[in-house]
């Protein structure tokens, strides 16, 4: 079966206080020298057919319309090869 | 003839009983509805309630703005019925694009439940005309992903047309972009709100009555339509 996966990140411009709150608790736990944090989403859809354009095509509509809310949400829409 | 405010379940709602209270202490009829139903049942108005539909799974109120009542419900809304979204009710409102913006995790990452206090800036919605323009009213709040966000256009936008319909004062609980605690849609008939007026109707329940007005406002804009 062919896996597409969908990642699902706040845009940059919106404030991400659960990454906020990891950033701040790394250096405690001695992880060291990590500027940033941004938490997002990873979505692992399984495909029952073939990942042809139509189907890329629709798994976009569904990410844009339902995995992500595009008003503070970007979404990158990816294969995954075979066999992982 | 009664006027009859529907009041929709989601699995997962928490306020829709205290929401149905509201209306009839606004001397409405309260009709539940059911979210896999699709017909409203001859309702004038609508109230989303609060609560964590659908677990608030994915985001709040993605997965109830494709249930088979909001599709009718937001037809009816763009032909001008009244909906009143109330905490995760405010959310549905935003995730179905009937309302603009999105709401995200306060900024401290808490859950906060107080009473708090607010600015009406808006009385001219279907739900705030027994409300008088800059009015103070005390409203439970209770909420973990009240915040409200939008980008500056938008913002600017609502604030140009009169839009925001509530405001928090003295302190902002969630880090709400520009202190917003409710807004509206561009006719009117459309308003989100953070905070719980429907659990502000009844001296003994509520820490004060304030709340009221949202319901009865929407009773007389029925009435006389």
């Amino acid at each position: 079966m062919a896996r597409v996966v969908v990642d699902v990140m706040l845009k940059p411009e919106i404030l991400d206080p659960q990454g906020q709150a990891v950033q701040r608790a790394l250096p405690r736990l001695g992880f060291a020298g990590i500027a940033d944090v941004r938490q997002g989403k990873r979505f692992e859809l399984e495909l029952e057919g073939p990942v042809d354009d139509a189907a890329l095509a629709r798994i976009r509509e569904a990410a844009e319309t339902f995995l992500a809310n595009t008003v503070i949400e970007d979404f990158t829409v990816r294969v995954e090869e075979e066999g992982k | 003839m009664t006027t009859r405010v529907g009041v929709v379940t989601f699995p997962g709602s928490l306020d829709d009983r205290d929401a149905q209270r509201a209306v009839r202490l606004a001397g409405a009829e309260p009709v539940a509805l059911w979210h896999r139903d699709k017909d409203l049942h001859q309702v004038d108005a609508v109230v989303l309630p609060g609560g964590f539909s659908y677990g608030d799974y994915l985001r709040c109120g993605a997965i109830s703005r494709f249930s088979p009542v909001m599709a009718t419900i937001i037809e009816q809304a763009k032909l001008g019925m009244p909906v009143l979204g109330i905490c995760n009710g405010f959310q549905v409102l935003c995730e179905s694009h009937l309302l603009p913006g999105a709401l995200t995790r306060n900024d401290s990452l808490h859950f906060v439940c107080r009473d708090q206090k607010l600015r009406i800036e808006n009385a001219t919605t279907a739900w705030t005309t027994d409300y008088s323009a800059g009015q103070e009213i005390v409203v439970p709040l209770k909420n973990g992903e009240g915040r409200f966000v939008a980008d500056a256009h938008v913002l600017d936008e609502l604030e140009a047309e009169g839009r925001v319909v509530a405001r928090y004062l003295d302190l902002n609980p969630n880090g709400s972009y520009r202190d917003i605690a409710g807004i509206t849609n561009a006719a009117g008939n459309v308003v989100g709100l953070m905070p719980h007026p429907e659990h502000a109707v009844e001296p003994l329940t509520g820490p004060t009555t304030e709340g009221l007005g949202f319901f009865t406002s929407v009773l007389k804009q029925l009435v006389n339509a």
